[in-house]
């Protein structure tokens, strides 16, 4: 498979007062053309930080960051700069991303100046027609940021990110800052934006529903690590990683009446990133931890077909069916807590 | 533009900002009308020394003790202290605005090295580094808006770096950087011109101060000897101020009113300006 897109060991500290932000520590990815692949994990768990890492915002302590083939890890601002045509981002707060001072077409037009496309008038019918292409009308070029609904920020957003026309968008929790109602339709936008103009999405929400909906695969994260990385479909029927589980049971169902599943976690709040777990990361709130999992850290390693990882020591594959299975599948009763 | 026309809204709602902005540009006036009101050398001995204000219908103002006529000398003051005071006041919004936003930008090594020169400015008494500006060079109206500037500048250097630090890791700036903007670019269009307001404010008070400081050295002997500003007139009639208070007195009140009308201007836009105070 030729990736678009692909990250290898990434790691990320933050040198802070009281110690060092381990925020990515040792991801792989890659991103197929045209792919959506999405990204999920708590707040804190370094998701933002890889998007920032993706489009090179941060450089990465070390790792490797490939676009397209071309070596991206090392390069300087001036280097990376025709590079950054190709790769644009969606931010999660789209008012933040504007600058205040600027009309909404100017923010638009704005990638196409720093890149000296076209003249002005080429440049005006082009930000017509990205404003056309996300559903804004053409009189709405003259408004500034703080006059739009936050739906139709996003809007701008993903018009300024597509103006270049790049081959990868990343998503930074664009959906979480917008009200339920207007969340289906920049979801629905975007996956129109995707079959249209064949271009890739990292999609990152901490929201698994979000994310399950539109990723063709889904890269679980846990406190800088990917634990588990498999297609959709395989992750949705049947997730592997005690995590993920607990993500899927978080997950209200609808129903009146429809009670909220006990969180089958041992511990609620997740473990500082400043000094994280030993052994697996996980092992302080899995309900199945075993005396393994505090020792020694799971590989990401690929169960099955390639396609599906998962980095958990009780994760096995039996070797009838190739189906993996849990080795201790009654522990999984065993120790639930309530959360609600 | 309707932002602009908000921020009148705002800005007039505050009488005392409305009168300040009225004293500034009556005084702006002044300056102005001076060359046609007093087209001869206000330093022409023209008038009886000691004529008291309104003894003499010819010298409304009256005159000093060489007979010079004191309305002349205040109107052509007010061009002078405006001239030093507008002009000292952009150059040192320019060195601090440089200063600051290289330091805030870059953050490291380069603002360690322009902070800990900007304390070392900072750390001689303001005044006295003028004097010793002024005394070294020749004491013309350059060399005293040059002095001005090298003690002003340090707080707007301080201002513009802190905008510029918080601003910096907004998500508008790091949206720049995906763009691929140069740092120029990024300086110039982006954050600079949404850390102005405090620069504006700033501004208007430094204005103030910066007529104050050129009043003192004039007193003290200091000033352009070849033109006539408010300090020098004060400085002149020092000598006499228990016979004739008022050659004193008159120029004083029109560096009370300035500097007063400058405050208002500046508390006006702060209050206008400043979006965390805008609900009041």
């Amino acid at each position: 498979m030729t990736a678009l897109f692909r990250m290898t060991d990434v790691v990320k500290h933050f040198r802070v007062e009281r110690g060092v932000v381990h925020a990515v520590d040792g991801v792989s990815l890659d991103v197929a053309p045209a792919e959506i692949l999405g990204l999920v994990g708590e707040s804190g768990c370094g998701k933002s930080t890889l998007a920032r890492l993706a489009v090179r915002i941060y450089a990465p302590n070390s790792g490797k960051i490939e676009l397209d083939g071309t070596d991206i890890t090392a390069m300087g601002r001036r280097e990376l700069r025709p590079h950054r045509t190709r790769m644009q981002m969606i931010f999660q707060d789209p008012f933040a991303s504007f600058n205040p001072r600027a009309t909404a077409g100017r923010i638009i037009e704005e990638p196409l100046i720093v890149h000296a496309r076209g003249d002005a008038k080429e440049r005006k019918d082009r930000v017509r027609w990205l404003m056309d292409k996300v559903g804004l009308p053409p009189e709405a070029a003259a408004r500034y940021p703080h006059e739009f609904s936050g739906g139709q920020r996003q809007r701008i957003g993903i018009a300024r990110a597509l103006a270049l026309s790049p081959s990868l968008i990343v998503c930074d929790e664009p959906v979480s800052a917008l009200d339920v109602s207007i969340r289906a339709q920049v979801i629905n936008l975007l996956m129109k934006l995707r079959a249209d103009l064949d271009v890739s999405y990292i999609f990152i929400s901490h929201d698994l529903s979000v994310v399950a909906h539109m990723a063709d695969r889904i890269a679980v994260m846990y406190l800088g690590k990917i634990v588990e990385l498999a297609d959709r479909q395989t992750l949705w029927r049947a997730p592997l990683h005690p995590y993920t589980r607990a993500l899927m049971s978080s997950i209200p169902t609808a129903g009146i009446g429809g009670k909220r599943a006990a969180l089958p976690l041992r511990n609620v709040d997740p473990p500082s990133p400043l000094a994280p777990p030993t052994g697996c990361r996980f092992h302080t709130r899995c309900p199945h931890a075993e005396a393994i999992c505090s020792a020694q850290e799971p590989p990401l390693r690929a169960i099955g077909s390639d396609a599906r990882k998962v980095a958990c020591h009780l994760v096995t594959e039996t070797a009838s069916d190739a189906l993996p299975v849990w080795s201790s599948e009654n522990a999984a009763t065993k120790r639930t807590i309530s959360t609600s | 533009m309707r932002n602009a026309l908000a921020f009148w809204r705002r800005f007039s709602r505050n009488r005392a900002a409305l009168l300040g902005l009225f004293i500034v540009l009556a005084i702006i006036a002044v300056a102005v009308a001076a060359p046609f009101l007093y087209p001869d050398d206000p330093m022409g001995m023209v008038a009886q020394p000691f004529l008291w204000p309104l003894q003499d219908p010819e010298f409304p103002f009256g005159s000093d003790s060489l007979g010079r006529d004191l309305g002349a000398q205040i109107f052509h003051g007010a061009h002078v202290s405006l001239l030093i005071g507008a002009t000292a006041t952009i150059a040192s919004v320019l060195i601090g605005v440089t200063v600051g936003s290289l330091a805030g930008y870059y953050g490291g090594w380069v603002d360690e090295a322009l902070m800990r020169f900007t304390e070392v400015v900072q750390t001689i008494p303001p005044f006295i580094l003028t004097i010793i500006v002024v005394a070294i060079f020749h004491s013309t109206i350059g060399t005293i808006v040059v002095a001005i500037s090298i003690v002003s500048w340090p707080s707007v250097a301080r201002l513009v770096r802190a905008e510029f630090l918080t601003l910096r890791e907004r998500e508008f700036v790091q949206a720049g950087i995906v763009m691929g903007m140069s740092d120029f670019r990024l300086i110039v269009t982006q954050i600079l011109p949404n850390s102005m307001t405090p620069v504006i404010i700033a501004a208007s008070l430094m204005m103030a101060s910066s007529i104050l400081i050129e009043a003192g050295l004039s007193f003290l002997g200091l000033g352009d000897p070849n033109v006539v500003s408010w300090g020098a007139i004060i400085g002149a009639g020092r000598e006499a101020i228990r016979e004739a208070w008022y050659i004193s007195a008159l120029p004083g009140i029109a560096i009370i009113a300035a500097v007063l009308g400058l405050n208002l201007v500046g508390e006006g836009l702060n209050d206008a300006l400043n979006p965390r105070l805008r609900r009041r």
